[in-house]
C-alpha cells in the first residue's frame, strides 16, 4: 500500500523586543524566577494591556518578508483555558482577523525546489513556565516568560515528508533571523514548533484525520517525531484501526509520541474579541516604512551571489543560510580582493569544519573575515601554497594570530626563486643517477618521486607550478 | 431555551467552578430563566449589522518598546497564598 | 461640617475654618456612630486618613493646595489602594491587599483627598441592591428596610448618612446611577474612555467606568475634575483635553433642548415616580429649555443583550480568581483541578457563580452566534438609536430606575426582576454615553431619582444642567432624619 504524508506546521518564534507584547516588563532570558513578571503579567486584579508597537513592527516585516497581506485592521481575541502558568486564564492571542495572512515560502528538497503557504501569522502573548522537579511534591510556577510577544506563524498542510517539513523550519528559521525578529535559539525555546501530521493513501483526497504534536524544539525532533508518527498512523491504517485526532507529546529520549490525558482535549477556547483592546490598524504608511527597513532576503541574496559573484547554487545557497555567513563571506570577499570561488571554498570547507568541531556560531569565530581575507591573500600572491595555508589556518584558529605573522614566524613562506628551485633540482638530479635514468627510459611515474623528494627538501615551500616547470625541463 | 443539569455541569467545568450538587437544579433554573429571557434577542433582524465589540471607534494605541517595569516579585508574592524560592507552588501538574 | 458640600468644605479648608485633621476626625467619628447600624465600609482606613490629612494640613499651610486637598473621600472597594485591603466585596479577594493604586485612586491621592475607607458594594459589582456583597447588606439611610442600590450601594449610602461628603463609584450597568437615585444623592457615569479604569477591577471591561458620587453636581465637577484624563496604562483610555467641568456649571439652559423618550415612561414605571418626573420636567421648562418625545426603539432589548455581553466578558475577566497567585485557595486541593475547581466554587458568591455560568455558556462553540455576537449586534441598533437621537436633542431625560429602594430579599430569589431594575440605565452602558442621576423628590418617603444622559464627552453639559437644577431645588440638601 501506497501512503502520503500530509504535514502543517505552527512554528512560535518569540520576537526579539526588549518589552514584553503588552507590558513594560523585560523580556531578557534566564532571570531569577517571577523577577520578570510585573503586574500585568501577573493578571493582577485590575490591570490592563497596552500593546507593544515593537512587536507589531516585527510582525509586519515577517508578513512582508513571506509576500503576505497585512491586515489593515486585525483583532485582539481571548482564548479562554486554565492552566496553572497562563496567568489570567485566558491568552492574547489573534483569532478571526491575523495580522499577517496568504503568505507563501519555497524550499530547496532534493534539488527541487516547492512551494509551501504560509496561510497566517498572528501576534500572541507566550504562557509561563510550569516547573516539575520536586517542590515538596508540588509543580513550581514561574512567570518570567508570561506576556513575552510570540509570532504564531501557521503554514498549509503543503509538506509531504519530514525531510520537507525540516527544510521549511529551517527556512522560516534563518528568514527571522535575517529579519531580526527572534534569536532562534531553540534550547531557549525562542524559536519551537507543533507539527500537524496526518496519512492518507496515494488516490484518496481528502486529507486523514491528524494528530497534533506540540512543543518540538529541534530540527532533530521535528524530523524524528514525524517520522516516528507517520509510521505509527500508517501501521496503524493498515491493522484495520483508525487515527483519533488528538494532542500527542515527543518523549525524545523514547524517540516516540505518545497521546496527551483527553480530559485537555474537552477544551472550549471560547475566543471573543479582547474588550480591553481596541482595533489594530495598520495604515499604508507604516507599511512602507517598515518595507524600507526590510533587509535583502535570503532567496534575493542568494541569487545575487549567483550573479554577482559566479557562485552555483549550492555554495550560494550554503553561503546565504544565515545572515551571519552571508555576512561573513562578503566582508572576506571584500577584504580579500581575490577570487570569490577561493573565498567560498574556505568558509564551505576549513572554517565549516573548525566551527563544527569547536561547535561555535560564525559569529563566534576566532578567525575573523578580516584574517580570514589576510590569508587568503597571500595564497593568491603565492607567498604560500594552498597545502601550507591550511596549516596556517590552523595555527591561526588555535593562536589567534594573523597569516602574515604565522607564516613569519614559522617561516613557511613559498619559495618562488626560480635559481633556488634549480639548485635544489640540480642537487636531486646528483644524488639519485638511477632514478633519472629510468625516467629518461620512459618510467614517468618517476615524476612524482622528484617532486617529492624536492618537496622534502624545502620542507613543502617550493611554488609547486614552478617546481613542475622547471623539472620537466632539467629531466 | 432550556439547560439540563448535565449541561450545568459542562459548563460549570469549562468554568472551573464546583458546584455543590444540591444546587445544581437551581442554578438549571436560574440559567434557563436568564436563556429564555434572552431569547427576545432573537426576533430581531441583524443580517447587515455590524457587531459592537467597544463603545469607542478609537485603533489600538502603540506602546514603545521600552522597559519600564522592574523586579517587585517580594511585593507581589506577599498576596500569594503558596510560594517557595520565588516560585508559585500549585499541586503536581502531570504532563 | 458634615452638611457641607464639597465646595463648601474645600473653601473652609483653604480659609482655615478648620483643618483636614479636624474633619478627618469628624468623619471618622460619625463613621464610628452610624457605620455598624449602616454597614457602608468594608474597611475603614483610620490611621491612613489621620496621616493623610496632616500631609493635607502641611499642603494648605505651604500654600500649596488644591481644589480637593483636604477633602475627605471613600473608594469603591474595586479600585485597587497599595496597602490596604482591595476586596471587591468577595471572599475571593478577603485576604488581597494590593500592591499598587488604581489610577484613579493615585490621581485623587496626588489632588491632596483624604480616603476615609474602602466602600462596600455588590461582590465584583454584580448586583442592583448590595445584597451579594461577602461583608453583608448595607442598609439605605432614608429607610434602613430598603437596599441601597447596587453595585455601589456602600458608596450612595455613606454619602446619604453624611458619613463622607464624596465618593468613588463603578458603573457597568448603573451601578453609580441607580444606588444614586435609591439614596438620594448625585452621581455620574463618564463616558466610557473617560476616566481610566486601570487598577479598577474588571467586572466587564467594554462596560465600565469609573465615576464621581456626591450630592450636588458642583461635587460630581470637582472630583470629575480629578479623575478624569488619559491615562498610557489604559488602551481605552481616551486622548483629549479634559474641560474645566466648574466652569460651565451656571450656563444658562434656555433654548436647551430635551427629549423625553417613550420607552422611559412605559406601563413598568411607577406612577409616583412618573409624576415626580415630569415636576421635574416643568422645573426645566421654567428655566428655558424645550421638552420633545423621542424614541429609543430597541431599548427594550437593553436588558437582555447586556445579560449576554457582561456575562461573557466576565467570565473571562473572573478565570485569573485561580487560587495561584492571589487571593482566596482552597484547603488541601488534591490536584490542580481540584485546586481550580474549589477555590472558585468557595470564593465566589451566587451571583457571581451565575453570570460566570452564563457568560461561560453564551461564549462556547455553537452558541457563539446566537447569543454573543446577536447582542453585540443589537448593541450597535441601540447605540445608534442614541445616535439618532441626539441629532434632535442636547439631553436625554427620564426616570433612573422604574421604582424607588426596595426592600431586602424582594428580589433575590428571581435574577430577572433584579435585572429589570436596571432596565432604564444599561443602555447608556451599551453605547458608551454619560449619564447622571440627581435626586428630584420622594415617593413613599423614599429617594426617586432622574437621569440625564448626555451625548459623547458631554459631562460638562450634563454638570451644566444638573446643577441648575438643583440651584433651583433643594432635594438634593434634603438629610434622612436619623443622620443629621
Amino acid at each position: 500500500m501506497e501512503w502520503e504524508t500530509v504535514i502543517g506546521l505552527e512554528i512560535h518564534a518569540q520576537l526579539a523586543t526588549r518589552s514584553k507584547i503588552f507590558s513594560g516588563a523585560p523580556t531578557a532570558y534566564g532571570a531569577e524566577p517571577n523577577t520578570q513578571a510585573c503586574a500585568v503579567d501577573l493578571g493582577l486584579p485590575g490591570v490592563l494591556p497596552v500593546l507593544n508597537g515593537e512587536a507589531v513592527r516585527m510582525a509586519v516585516k515577517f508578513g512582508l518578508a513571506i509576500g503576505g497581506t497585512i491586515a489593515a485592521r486585525s483583532i485582539f481575541s481571548r482564548k479562554n483555558y486554565f492552566y496553572p502558568d497562563l496567568p489570567k486564564g485566558y491568552q492574547i492571542s489573534q483569532y478571526d482577523l491575523p495580522v499577517v495572512s496568504r503568505g507563501h515560502l519555497n524550499i530547496l528538497v532534493d534539488g527541487e525546489e516547492k512551494t509551501i503557504g504560509i496561510t497566517r501569522a498572528h501576534l500572541e502573548e507566550d504562557a509561563g513556565k510550569s516547573l516539575h522537579e520536586d517542590f515538596h511534591g508540588l509543580t513550581g510556577i514561574d512567570l518570567n516568560r508570561a506576556g513575552t510577544p510570540l509570532l504564531e506563524i501557521v503554514s498549509e498542510p503543503d509538506l509531504r515528508s519530514a525531510q520537507e517539513a525540516v527544510a521549511y523550519m529551517k527556512k522560516i528559521h534563518a528568514l527571522v533571523r535575517y529579519l531580526r525578529i527572534c534569536d532562534g535559539n531553540m534550547q531557549e525555546g525562542s524559536f519551537r514548533c507543533d507539527a500537524n501530521v496526518s496519512v492518507r493513501r496515494m488516490e484518496q483526497n481528502e486529507f486523514g484525520t491528524r494528530a497534533e504534536i506540540k512543543n518540538l524544539n529541534s530540527f532533530r525532533f521535528v524530523e524524528r517525531a514525524i517520522n516516528f508518527e507517520v509510521e505509527r498512523q500508517i501501521a496503524l491504517l493498515e491493522a484495520g484501526g483508525r487515527v483519533v485526532q488528538e494532542t500527542r507529546l515527543y518523549d525524545a529520549d523514547k524517540g516516540e509520541t505518545r497521546s496527551m490525558r483527553s480530559k485537555e482535549e474537552a477544551n472550549d477556547y471560547r475566543y471573543f474579541p479582547d474588550p480591553d483592546l481596541l482595533p489594530l490598524e495598520i495604515g499604508p504608511a507604516f507599511v512602507d516604512e517598515v518595507r524600507g527597513q526590510l533587509p535583502e532576503l535570503p532567496d534575493a541574496k542568494k541569487e545575487r551571489f549567483k550573479a554577482q559573484y559566479g557562485l552555483g547554487e549550492y555554495d550560494a545557497a550554503v553561503l546565504t543560510a544565515t545572515r551571519e555567513t552571508a555576512d561573513y563571506y562578503e566582508a572576506v570577499v571584500g577584504a580579500a580582493g581575490c577570487d570569490p570561488k577561493l573565498c567560498a571554498n574556505w568558509i564551505m570547507g576549513d572554517l565549516s569544519a573548525a566551527l563544527n568541531r569547536a561547535g561555535v556560531e560564525i559569529d563566534q569565530t576566532p578567525v575573523t573575515a578580516e584574517r580570514l581575507a589576510g590569508l587568503l591573500q597571500r595564497i593568491a600572491d603565492s607567498t604560500i601554497s594552498g597545502k601550507i595555508a591550511k596549516q596556517v589556518f590552523e595555527a591561526m584558529w588555535e593562536k589567534g594570530a594573523t597569516a602574515d605573522a604565522l607564516i613569519e614566524q614559522q617561516g613557511l613562506k613559498q619559495i618562488t626563486d626560480g635559481g633556488e628551485i634549480a639548485t635544489i633540482i640540480d642537487q636531486i638530479i646528483a644524488a639519485n643517477p638511477e632514478q633519472v635514468s629510468q625516467y629518461r627510459a620512459g618510467k614517468e611515474r618517476l615524476f612524482g618521486f622528484f617532486v617529492g623528494q624536492a618537496m622534502k627538501a624545502t620542507r613543502g615551500k617550493a611554488n609547486p607550478q614552478q617546481l613542475n616547470a622547471l623539472l620537466k625541463q632539467k629531466l | 431555551m432550556s439547560l439540563t443539569t448535565k449541561d450545568v455541569d459542562k459548563i460549570a467545568w469549562l468554568a472551573r467552578l464546583a458546584i455543590d450538587q444540591s444546587h445544581v437544579t437551581a442554578y438549571t433554573r436560574d440559567l434557563s430563566g436568564i436563556l429564555d429571557f434572552v431569547e427576545q434577542m432573537n426576533a430581531v433582524s441583524t443580517a447587515h449589522v455590524t457587531p459592537m465589540a467597544h463603545p469607542t471607534d478609537q485603533p489600538q494605541r502603540l506602546r514603545p518598546d521600552i522597559v519600564t517595569e522592574f523586579d517587585q516579585r517580594q511585593l507581589f508574592q506577599a498576596c500569594a497564598p503558596l510560594v517557595d524560592a520565588g516560585l508559585y507552588l500549585v499541586p503536581k501538574v502531570l504532563e | 461640617m458634615h452638611n457641607k458640600t464639597i465646595a463648601e468644605l474645600a473653601a473652609g479648608l483653604r480659609d482655615k475654618e478648620f483643618s483636614s485633621r479636624e474633619l478627618t476626625t469628624h468623619f471618622l467619628a460619625r463613621i464610628g456612630q452610624y457605620n455598624p447600624a449602616l454597614n457602608c465600609f468594608i474597611t475603614v482606613t483610620e490611621e491612613l486618613a489621620l496621616q493623610q490629612a496632616e500631609a493635607a494640613d502641611a499642603r494648605i499651610a505651604a500654600g500649596k493646595a488644591g481644589p480637593l486637598t483636604g477633602v475627605p473621600i471613600v473608594q469603591k472597594d474595586i479600585f485597587c489602594t497599595k496597602g490596604v485591603r482591595t476586596s471587591c466585596g468577595s471572599k475571593m479577594l478577603d485576604n488581597f491587599i494590593a500592591p499598587y493604586d488604581a489610577t484613579v485612586v493615585e490621581r485623587l491621592g496626588r489632588a491632596g483627598t483624604v480616603m476615609l475607607g474602602k466602600a462596600n458594594m455588590d461582590e465584583f459589582a454584580m448586583g442592583s441592591s448590595n445584597e451579594t456583597s461577602f461583608y453583608g447588606i448595607v442598609r439605605n439611610p432614608w429607610d434602613t428596610n430598603a437596599v441601597p442600590g447596587g453595585s455601589s450601594g456602600g458608596s450612595a449610602a455613606a454619602i446619604a448618612a453624611r458619613l463622607t461628603p464624596g465618593a468613588t463609584g463603578t458603573d457597568t450597568g448603573g451601578s453609580i446611577r441607580q444606588p444614586a437615585a435609591f439614596c438620594g444623592i448625585t452621581g455620574l457615569k463618564p463616558t466610557y474612555g473617560l476616566v481610566s479604569r486601570y487598577g479598577m477591577i474588571a467586572f466587564a471591561s467594554s462596560l465600565d467606568q469609573g465615576g464621581p458620587m456626591a450630592r450636588s453636581a458642583e461635587d460630581c465637577a470637582l472630583l470629575l475634575q480629578e479623575m478624569a484624563g488619559f491615562d498610557e496604562k489604559d488602551s481605552t483610555s481616551v486622548k483629549r483635553t479634559v474641560p474645566d467641568y466648574r466652569a460651565g456649571l451656571n450656563e444658562r439652559l434656555a433654548g436647551l433642548r430635551i427629549g423625553l423618550p417613550e420607552e422611559f415612561f412605559d406601563e413598568a414605571l411607577d406612577s409616583e415616580i412618573a409624576r415626580t418626573i415630569e415636576a421635574a420636567i416643568a422645573e426645566y421648562e421654567k428655566l428655558g429649555a424645550e421638552v420633545k418625545k423621542i424614541s429609543l426603539a430597541n431599548m427594550r432589548l437593553s436588558v437582555p443583550v447586556y445579560y449576554v455581553v457582561a456575562p461573557a466578558e466576565c467570565s473571562s475577566n473572573l478565570a485569573r480568581y485561580d487560587g495561584v497567585r492571589f487571593g482566596y485557595r482552597c484547603q488541601n486541593p488534591k490536584d490542580v483541578h481540584d485546586l481550580f475547581m474549589r477555590s472558585r466554587g468557595e470564593g465566589f458568591g451566587a451571583e457571581v457563580k451565575r453570570r460566570i455560568l452564563i457568560g461561560t455558556y453564551v461564549l462556547s462553540a455553537g452558541y457563539y452566534d446566537a447569543y454573543y455576537l446577536q447582542a453585540q449586534k443589537i448593541r450597535r441598533l441601540i447605540s445608534e438609536d442614541f445616535k439618532q437621537a441626539f441629532e434632535q436633542v442636547d439631553v436625554i431625560l427620564g426616570p433612573t430606575a422604574p421604582s424607588v429602594a426596595f426592600g431586602f430579599g424582594e428580589k433575590t430569589s428571581d435574577p430577572i426582576a433584579m435585572y429589570l431594575s436596571d432596565i432604564y440605565t444599561i443602555g447608556v452602558n451599551l453605547a458608551g454615553l454619560p449619564a447622571m442621576s440627581i435626586p428630584v423628590g420622594f415617593s413613599s418617603n423614599r429617594p426617586v431619582g432622574m437621569q440625564l444622559i448626555g451625548n459623547y464627552f458631554k459631562e460638562a453639559q450634563l454638570l451644566n444642567i444638573a446643577h441648575r437644577y438643583q440651584q433651583v431645588t433643594d432635594w438634593h440638601r434634603r438629610v434622612p432624619a436619623n443622620f443629621m
